[in-house]
């Protein structure tokens, strides 16, 4: 009897629990890791701009469709000779504390991201020479020399407009207390734990925000994301894995929303800069026989269930910069094969193959390994530490590495930075004027057309080098209760929040 | 006693200083560059220099260690790296959710180990015996992040009792709070449970042989009253220094067992510092753990004299 009444007291106090977690009415977002400083002129991870699209808007958003949509700017045009561009600014729009977004305050914003000591933003907005105000809704950027990716620069951070007030009397601690025009205001943060917002009432579009808090909340582990969300303990989480996307469809009470990434993943080939002098390092048959060599379907299949994406350039098949005149080429092992005998090589071709830790490296570097093998190469899995591998990349000692791009909107963002022969991350090291000038060209033109020519030439170039061997195009997967209604995936991967409800 | 005291006292200062150079030097050891960590996927060459000036990582090793330690002797342990946030700050968020995890998770461990070690000794050789060596065994066995996530299958998910992860404060709202806490602290302390129910069963099987229990038992006494007030006292001193250690262990941060609740605790401050290379994270982290467990030892010792007279120089 005792036992009994113990137990009943026991359950009653657990179910105690439940009923006050109920009571909650946020909108909770399950992140997988934690976002880093939320300054949009020094903050550099993806999974900050998740969270910042719930507060700081930009001057210009995309669509589904990789439209450039004015959002804090009305318009904007480009001058005839691509030196300068005017921006119309939306009137009535106010910072969350209460100061006016004018001309004066896009002009800090964008001079802040310009000059601040320490800021991400600088190689972004590099093309800008200075910010004029034409008006007290208009500002012009007089720029270097023309550069046709600055819009969809500041479709992303580099065009979130921060409180010049709220700014300059934090400096470069505005981060802990970041204050944008965006839909939710910060309220406060514990590291590692959440992160949580409240409605702006005088957001300038107000009428489309429904929900009256978002709190964000870094779970590591997917396993643990999912079970929050199925447990009622979160309502909308993040980077599902595609192997648990069966089980998620299968549950009622979830929905799923996806897009392929605007990104890629690549195995970088080290051509100019491999200290070891290896054979990949020696002629493009070599590396055109381990591309023959390898089937980008199958792994998809295999790794991913199929929902992944192939791919062979740098922006995913469905992208409006695809080339559709080079199209993914069939694994073909004798013709690696014969490009390895013309090479003058004799198998096994060995390889030092850089892999960054993690299951959704490890798997398919297996079973490029195993493909590769076939055609009479051994590559040797090194399997490494980010932040180590990233050194060695940078130092050239590799030969073939495993490497991500999160992507951006405009094409050039997923190519000048890792082809240019002058560019930072080029860790392969290849150096090709051909390559070079039809970056700088694809530049300086604002017709999609002509830059697509442009691009293509580029195709060409890197399927025949293979600087960077492209593999395939992750989904995003985003995973949410029914409770939510009104969610749609942006091919950028971030969450916006303008026209979500909570039944 | 007093002596005894000072000559303690005296004795933390250089150990902390020894642990600070080797904190800063080991660090030094790991590969990979902190600015390039930093800088994400924006890795400008300018502005990774101007990182590297900013945190004074481009300036030789012992000046960066003097900037170091010159600023924790006037409390100021510099700001994280990634997030801009003052290490102090970050170490008083971090530190009051170790310390609430690791304490429930010692409470249970002795709620579980020490009545089962007890009953086992006690019963020595019979079903009672058995089974509370199982569950030892089963405890010492089980793996932190198996077992958790197990919990939250069975607790979170198909009943529907408890949170699957996250944290609330005590002082925000302790229902909430506890019931955030209880799965991971019992995975914490059904490990320790087990060790406890091994060293507490061995301490038994020893006083109960002993003379004076015999005396004890020929005097005519309740045999509850033997266990419970003659043999246990003795029994236990062994355990509660080895409960002292491993609450040590629990407050240095239960790094897989907060990953996996997702509770902002020291493991889970650590790690992350560990992979983002955020140096004034791990130093002052690993320090105030330092200072920790080197305390903690301290009160081991002050009680062993209170308790042993014998110990009294």
């Amino acid at each position: 009897m005792k036992t009994l009444r113990l137990a009943t007291t026991a359950a009653a106090f657990v179910l105690s629990f439940a009923a006050a977690a109920q009571a909650q009415t946020t909108l909770r977002i399950g992140l997988a890791e934690d976002p880093d400083v939320l300054d949009p002129t020094m903050a550099r991870t993806y999974v900050g701009r998740i969270v910042f699209s719930a507060f700081c808007d930009k001057l210009f958003d995309i669509d589904e469709k990789l439209n450039i949509v004015p959002q804090l700017a009305l318009s904007s045009e480009t001058a005839d000779d691509g030196k300068a561009l005017v921006i119309k600014l939306r009137p009535g729009v106010k910072f969350h504390d209460g100061e006016p977004f004018d001309a004066e305050a896009a002009k800090f914003s964008l001079e802040r991201h310009l000059t601040f000591p320490g800021s991400f933003r600088k190689p972004e907005l590099a093309s800008v020479d200075h910010v004029d105000v034409v008006d007290s809704l208009t500002i012009k950027l007089a720029l270097k020399a023309p550069f046709s990716p600055l819009l969809a620069q500041l479709t992303d951070r580099a065009g979130m407009m921060v409180s010049p007030k709220a700014a300059k009397a934090a400096g470069d601690k505005f981060g802990l207390h970041p204050v944008c025009a965006g839909p939710y205001k910060f309220v406060e943060r514990v590291q590692q734990d959440r992160i949580v917002f409240e409605k702006f009432t005088d957001y300038w579009n107000k009428d489309n925000v429904f929900i009256d808090r978002i709190v964000f909340q870094p779970i590591v582990d997917a396993t643990v994301r999912l079970a929050n969300l199925k447990s009622g303990g979160l309502d909308l989480i993040e980077r599902v894995l595609a192997t648990d996307l069966k089980e998620v469809r299968a549950d009622s009470r979830l929905k799923v929303a996806t897009a392929i990434e605007l990104g890629y993943q690549g195995v970088t080939l080290n051509i100019g800069k491999d200290k070891a002098k290896g054979p990949l390092s020696q002629s493009a048959k070599i590396r055109q026989a381990l591309d023959r060599a390898i089937d980008r379907d199958a792994i998809n299949q295999v790794v991913f269930n199929g929902e992944f994406q192939p791919g062979n350039q740098w922006v995913n098949p469905g992208h409006p910069y695809y080339q559709k005149s080079l199209p993914l080429r069939a694994r073909n092992v004798e013709k690696a094969k014969a490009l390895l005998k013309e090479a003058g090589v004799t198998p096994p071709v060995s390889v030092d193959f850089l892999v960054p830790k993690g299951a959704e490296t490890e798997t398919p570097a297996q079973v490029i390994q195993s493909m590769a093998a076939e055609a009479g190469f051994d590559l040797k899995i090194r399997l490494t530490e980010f932040a180590t591998g990233l050194k060695q990349a940078e130092a050239g000692d590799y030969q073939a590495y495993m490497l991500a791009w999160s992507g951006r909107v405009d094409p050039d963002g997923n190519s000048y930075v890792f082809l240019h022969s002058d560019a930072p991350q080029n860790y392969s090291g290849w150096n090709n004027a051909q390559a070079d000038q039809a970056l700088d060209e694809a530049r300086l033109v604002t017709d999609p057309a002509k830059r697509k020519a442009i691009y293509e030439r580029l195709a060409n170039l890197v399927q025949d080098e293979e600087p960077i061997l492209y593999l395939y195009h992750r989904r995003i997967i985003i995973a949410h209760t029914t409770k939510l209604e009104g969610y749609k995936q942006m091919p950028d991967g971030l969450v916006r929040v303008i026209g979500l409800k909570l039944k | 006693m007093l002596n005894f005291l000072a000559r303690r006292l005296a004795q933390i200062v250089p150990t902390l200083f020894f642990v600070s150079v080797l904190i800063f030097s080991l660090q030094q050891l790991l590969p990979g560059d902190p600015a390039l960590v930093m800088a994400g996927e924006e890795r400008d060459p300018a502005v990774i220099e101007q990182i590297r000036h900013q945190y004074r990582l481009d300036q030789p090793i012992p000046v960066q260690y003097a900037y170091w330690v010159g600023g924790v002797l006037r409390g100021d342990f510099g700001e994280s790296l990634r997030n801009k946030m003052p290490v102090r700050e970050l170490i008083a968020q971090k530190l009051p959710v170790t310390l609430q995890l690791g304490s429930m998770a010692i409470l249970i461990a002795v709620l579980i180990g020490i009545p089962a070690g007890i009953v086992a000794a006690v019963k020595k050789g019979t079903a009672w015996d058995y089974g509370a060596n199982l569950f030892a065994l089963w405890g010492i066995s089980t793996p932190n992040f198996w077992l958790g996530i197990m919990l939250i299958f069975l607790f979170s998910i198909e009943l529907g009792w408890l949170p699957a992860s996250g944290y609330v404060s005590l002082t925000e709202n302790w229902r909430a709070s506890i019931a955030a806490t209880i799965m991971p602290a019992f995975v914490l302390g059904n490990a320790i449970a087990a060790i406890l129910m091994r060293h507490t069963r061995s301490a038994m099987l020893q006083v109960l042989e002993s003379d004076y229990v015999r005396t004890a038992r020929a005097k005519g006494l309740l045999e509850r009253s033997v266990i419970l007030k003659h043999a246990m006292r003795n029994a236990l001193t062994p355990v509660i220094t080895l409960g002292a250690l491993e609450l040590g262990t629990l407050l240095s941060g239960a790094v897989l067992t907060e990953q996996i609740f997702s509770i902002p605790g020291f493991g889970k401050l650590i790690v992350d510092a560990v992979f983002n290379r955020d140096y004034a994270v791990v130093q002052g982290v690993v320090l105030v753990t330092a200072t920790i467990y080197i305390t903690l030892n301290l009160i081991a010792d002050i009680a062993y004299i209170l308790v042993n007279p014998r110990l009294r120089g």
